[in-house]
């Protein structure tokens, strides 16, 4: 199924901290089997670049569920919420 | 104003319902409360179904079936079973005030407002980090700026609740432990919603989905209908999710595809997905409600009746009585763990733990059970159905001799022994 998750995380309004929130450990996710966060996360933030054996985190597009952090296979997710000031904002909710 | 810098009697951690009533209760009782939240206003992170219910929400606003911004007061009950393209609906049906759907951008803002007319100290756009302790002793909170001293914290901080594990009150958190749910909110016209939902005015209705993409999943489906939008989303435990490698959104996608459930929704316009988990975890996941100068509440304690969709209302009812606790608290001046474990003893006595304790089997029955009463026998529903309404030729006799016999050739005498004694051992660990 090809869904446009972009076109889904355009009706949210965010402000993206310069830095991460989200650090996952490198050398864990190369050892990493399943790449979970690659699948559950419900924004699409994570993806595995094969290429640079790499985790690309787009932590701008972060909903600050939490799943990834406990969902981590190696439990090797450095996860906090992004500043007061920063991340997404929910109207609806 | 406060009256010394960086010191009050009470520091609540985050501004949602728990948060809120917790803090409410103290100002109304004089004392000084600050309360910290980290989104831009409250309600801006969070995220439910949802309906809030009368009773609870009456405990804290009397008023608020007047005063705070609801949406549709919920007249209609649907327990709709989805098989692969057909579906059976159960509706039930009354006049009735016991709940009301919110947006909770709209009612946690509202709350917290009202919490600053009655002398809350409101900070927003404010992270706790972490929880400052002195002699095995919680006495004041981190913010990525400063300092604040407090009497007691309270950890209202939701379902994730960093804070509470920070200070061992709980280990972290199993994939088992919480569903993650995904959701959308729909715009669309109030005359279509009361059509197609059979309403007037202001009625709302709630419908709970199991099966469909969910089939031999711990996950459930959900629609509410706001004034004019329509929520729909869903949540599976989490340990599931990973294991399939399923992505959220497609799953929510196939059900807004299901021809039962895409009629009611066609034609919406997107307005906002959002996602948040739930507290799966249920009684035995409960943590240590308190320790020195501590006391968690809420999602924060994973107190959710996830069967009922109850979240809100125990959130509430906690805060509540985590406020009356603090309260004598601060009149004997004993911040210990001893005289903040009143709060159990309260939660003990109210429907929060009672209900907690009357369900705490049902998820363990339903991960060892799933196959059987969350795939094959919600499939069974329809297949009965679909036999029951049949009219083939086919003498009605011999279709229901081949449906019965259809049930010990799916399933070997086994399983079915095993369904039976799950289902009574569920039934009598709820009802005894
Ligand atoms: C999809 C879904 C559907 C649901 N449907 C229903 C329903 O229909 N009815 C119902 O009654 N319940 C429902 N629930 C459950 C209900 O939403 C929760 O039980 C309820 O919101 C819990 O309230 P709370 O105040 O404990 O936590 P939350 O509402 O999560 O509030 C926690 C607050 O703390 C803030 N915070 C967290 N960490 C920090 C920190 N470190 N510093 C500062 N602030 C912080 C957050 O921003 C947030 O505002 C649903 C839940 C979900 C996810
Ligand atoms: S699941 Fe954890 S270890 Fe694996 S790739 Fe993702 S962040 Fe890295
Ligand atoms: S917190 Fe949720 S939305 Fe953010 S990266 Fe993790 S799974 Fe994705």
């Amino acid at each position: 199924m090809n869904i446009d998750i972009d076109k889904k995380l355009y009706t949210l309004k965010y402000s993206p901290d310069t830095e991460s929130h989200l650090k996952p450990d490198k050398e864990q996710c190369r050892l990493c089997k399943s790449k979970t966060c690659t699948y559950i996360c419900p924004a699409k933030v994570y993806e595995w670049n094969e290429e640079k054996q790499e985790l690309i985190v787009n932590y701008e597009n972060c909903l600050e569920c939490g799943a990834c952090r406990i969902a981590c296979e190696r439990k090797s997710l450095d996860w906090q919420y992004p500043k007061g000031t920063k991340g997404v904002t929910f109207k609806q909710g | 104003m406060l009256k010394k810098e960086n010191k009050t009697e009470v520091i609540v951690v985050g501004a949602g319902p728990s948060g809120v009533a917790c803090a409410i209760t103290l100002a109304r009782a004089g004392k000084e409360v600050v309360l910290i939240e980290r989104g831009l206003f409250s309600g801006s992170k969070n995220v439910f179904g949802g309906a809030i219910y009368t009773a609870a929400t009456k405990e804290i606003f009397p008023n608020f079936e007047k005063e705070a911004p609801v949406e549709r007061r919920n007249i209609e009950h649907n327990y709709l079973i989805l098989g692969e393209q057909d579906s059976t609906n159960i509706s039930y049906r009354k006049e009735d005030n016991a709940s009301y759907s919110v947006i909770r951008g709209k009612f946690d803002r509202w709350a917290a407002e009202e919490a600053k007319k009655a002398g809350v100290y409101l900070v927003e756009e404010t992270v706790v980090r972490d929880l400052i302790k002195e002699k095995n002793r919680v006495v004041g909170v981190r913010t990525e700026l400063e300092e604040f001293y407090a009497d007691v914290v309270v950890l209202a901080d939701g379902v994730n609740s960093l804070l509470a594990k920070q200070i061992g009150l709980r280990s972290d958190i199993e994939t088992k432990d919480v569903a993650l749910s995904v959701k959308e909110v729909l715009s669309l016209d109030k005359d279509i919603i009361n059509q197609r939902f059979h309403l007037k005015d202001d009625e709302g209705s709630i419908v709970e989905i199991f099966g469909g993409p969910m089939l031999g999943m711990l996950g459930l489906g959900f629609m509410y209908t706001n004034k004019d939008s329509v929520t729909i989303g869903l949540g599976v435990t989490l340990n599931e999710l990973a294991q399939a490698n399923y992505r959220p959104f497609e799953l929510l996608e196939q059900l807004k595809q299901h021809p039962s459930v895409a009629p009611l929704i066609e034609g919406g316009v997107l307005k906002e997905y959002s996602a948040h988990l739930i507290p799966e975890g249920g009684y035995k996941k409960i943590p240590k409600l308190c320790d020195n100068g501590v006391l968690v509440v809420g999602d924060a304690a994973m107190l959710v009746n996830n069967l009922h969709w109850e979240g809100t209302n125990l959130a509430m009812i906690s805060g509540k009585l985590a406020a009356e606790t603090v309260i004598i608290a601060l009149e004997t001046e004993d911040f210990s763990k001893k005289s903040l474990s009143r709060y159990e003893d309260k939660l003990k006595q109210s429907f929060v733990l009672k209900d907690m304790k009357t369900y705490k089997d049902l998820f363990d029955v339903m991960h060892a059970r799933k196959q059987a009463f969350l795939s094959y026998y919600l499939k069974k529903v329809n297949a009965f159905f679909e036999m029951f309404t049949s009219s083939d030729g086919i003498p009605k006799k011999d279709n229901y001799w081949k449906f019965i016999k259809s049930i010990f050739t799916d399933r070997s005498i086994i399983e079915l022994f095993k369904d039976a004694f799950a289902i009574l051992k569920l039934l009598w660990s709820i009802l005894l």
